[in-house]
């Protein structure tokens, strides 16, 4: 029997605890695919983020390390300056990197650390119930905005692509969406940029993932796919914001 | 080794690097500065790795990732950037990862002021941040000693997998005495077998983690630390004892004030009037054996602080009620001097 498709080397044995329909275990397939084909993955380290993907340790098949919210890319500062030659990566929500660790992203791109955050934008926080995240688009429901963001109230969400890409450290950034195999063809792609973009020394890369919540958004899986493409895309469109300028 | 006039943040940022630090994180606030300006310039000509961090919050979680890689981490600040720090703090705690932190004390609540103060004693012996964890504090009270302890604080941290404080202060941070740096002694360090660093296809995948969501794998784990943390408490808890036989009131003391107390028995015995010092240089554990062991002579216990009254309460934890435990304490960045202390001592023994 030949075998068409295995599991990544770069993924453990072990069952995920996503909910049906959630769009992280592909990002982690990615990640994971990306660090084997480019022979990384023996080196890699990753950090994980408070979120629905904290236990992204217990998928990834690399050395990691968990950090409390928002400080992720802190964590990944404190792992590179000891092994500067190794692949480091950040694995975060919109709660996390948008919120409470703006900070610490607007600082790492700033010092233009060699490093590629893998940034999750669901548009809510999963894993606490579906509160409102900076992402929230305007009139989406979510717990704490029970009648729909109000922009007048919560302000407009916030873009984060775009905001680091004006970051003179930040090296490649690109937004992506899992909505679709040829958006996730898309999203490997630039996930392996990322990382490629690091180990050239360029600087820091981020690529922001646009991906689901069925349970947090109240849609079957099928449902959150179009949500995603339909709602989403217009407010975060889709490409490259900044890349290397070709030698 | 001839001896050189150092100020106390520099002489600790030279036993740093002479301990075996490799990478430090930080970010300005006075009384401390002269640790990162230190460093900035010396560090790197010795290998060392300095890099200013946006916060305390960001400087604290470069400390904790750098020390899950396998560094040797620290990190300096004084009391409100302490203050932000207590989340990671307990973090590091809690995975067992190994760092050394200088709390220069100043002056506080909230911004308060940058004179030297010791009102941050719970923040480091009661813990800021969240859970069941404790902190290994050493408290010195000369330029010298600080400069030993730091030495010895990266080994520390490593052999009990534990994040250690260097508790200094505003003064013990700005003065100038002559120090002299030995060899630091060699000890038998742990196998760092629990480091992220890429499993190299070699092993299965290590990962550092605080997060434990089962109640019994928490409790036991809290179980291990606890024992961990009594262990710590039976070999590290140290103190000095200054004139205590005969003594009719002991006083207690830590850091700079303990130097003030000092200067005060002197005063003291120059009139006839025997009093003594029990001068914690562990601030937790706390010397409880010290106070075990009292004279005959002793009547009441007296703790002199630059605070509000902080420390006095391990005292009377550690004199049980077997003897009075008086206060006396000066704040918000005021140094109480040797006549103030010498006058409640009389007061306390009617003789004023
Ligand atoms: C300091 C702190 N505050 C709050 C929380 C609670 N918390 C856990 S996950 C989370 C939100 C995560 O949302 P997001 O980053 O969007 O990730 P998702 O779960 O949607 O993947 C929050 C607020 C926490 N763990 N720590
Ligand atoms: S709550 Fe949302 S983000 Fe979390 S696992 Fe479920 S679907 Fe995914």
């Amino acid at each position: 029997m030949t075998v068409v498709h295995a599991r990544s080397k770069g993924l453990t044995d072990r069952e995920t605890h996503y909910c049906p329909g959630c769009t992280h275990g592909i990002v982690h397939r990615l990640v994971a695919e990306v660090l084997v084909e480019e022979g990384l993955l023996n080196e890699a380290i990753g950090c994980a983020a408070v979120g629905c993907s904290i236990l992204s340790y217990n998928y990834l098949n690399v050395d990691m390390v968990e950090s409390a919210h928002g400080r992720a890319p802190a964590v990944a500062t404190g792992v590179k300056r000891v092994h500067p030659n190794k692949p480091v990566f950040t694995y975060q929500g919109d709660g996390d990197l948008a919120s409470i660790g703006t900070a610490e992203i607007v600082h790492v791109a700033h010092r233009g650390e060699k490093i590629t955050t893998i940034f999750v934008n669901n548009a809510i926080y999963g894993m606490t119930g579906g509160q409102m995240a900076p992402t929230t688009l305007p009139g989406q429901k979510v717990t704490t905005a029970p009648d729909g963001r109000d922009p007048a109230h919560a302000g407009l969400p916030l873009r984060v692509a775009e905001m680091i890409a004006q970051v003179p450290g930040a090296a490649y950034v690109e937004r992506v969406s899992v909505h679709n195999p040829a958006a996730v063809r898309k999203a490997k792609k630039a996930i392996r940029n990322g990382f490629l973009c690091q180990m050239a020394g360029h600087g820091f890369s981020l690529i922001e993932v646009l991906s689901t919540c069925p349970t947090g958004w109240g849609l079957s899986p099928i449902e959150s796919l179009k949500w995603l493409e339909d709602n989403m895309i217009p407010y975060y469109p889709l490409g490259v914001l900044r890349a290397p300028e070709e030698a | 080794m001839s001896k050189t006039l150092m100020k106390g943040n520099e002489a600790l940022a030279l036993a740093a690097i002479k301990g075996g630090c490799t990478h430090f994180f930080g970010y300005p606030i006075t009384p401390q500065n002269e640790i990162p300006e230190f460093l900035a310039r010396e560090f790197p000509k010795a290998g060392g790795v300095f890099l200013q961090a946006e916060s305390e919050l960001a400087a604290i979680n470069m400390v904790y990732g750098a020390a899950a890689a396998g560094g040797r981490a620290m990190t300096s600040s004084s009391s409100p950037g302490i203050a932000l720090m207590q989340e990671g703090m307990s973090s590091l705690a809690a995975a067992e990862l190994p760092c050394v932190i200088v709390n220069a004390q100043r002056g506080g609540p909230g911004l308060g002021s940058i004179q030297p103060s010791q009102a941050d004693y719970y923040q480091m012996t009661r813990g800021g941040g969240n859970g069941d964890y404790r902190i290994l504090s050493l408290a010195p009270a000369t330029v010298q000693e600080g400069a030993e302890m730091m030495m010895m604080a990266f080994d520390l941290a490593e052999i009990y997998r534990t994040p250690v404080f260097i508790v200094s202060d505003g003064m013990l941070g700005q003065m100038m005495e002559p120090v002299e740096f030995h060899d630091r002694p060699l000890r038998e360090l742990p196998e760092k077998d629990w480091t992220v660093v890429g499993h190299g296809g070699v092993r299965p995948p290590n990962t550092v983690k605080t997060l434990a969501l089962d109640p019994t794998v928490l409790e036991q784990r809290n179980l291990t630390l606890q024992a961990k943390y009594a262990r710590i408490a039976t070999l590290e808890a140290r103190h000095e004892s200054y004139r205590t036989e005969g003594a009719e009131i002991i006083l207690s003391a830590y850091g700079s004030t303990a130097r003030i107390v000092k200067n005060a028995i002197d005063l003291l015995a120059e009139e006839g009037i025997a009093v003594g010092l029990i001068r914690p240089q562990t601030l937790w554990p706390f010397p409880v054996a010290a106070f075990a062991e009292l004279p005959d002579s002793c009547r009441m216990i007296l703790t002199v602080e630059m605070s509000c009254g902080q420390m006095v309460d391990d005292v009377r934890l550690a004199v049980n009620g077997r003897l009075p435990v008086a206060f006396y304490g000066r704040s918000g960045g005021i140094i109480p001097v040797p006549e103030e202390i010498a006058m409640k001592v009389k007061t306390l023994l009617g003789r004023a």
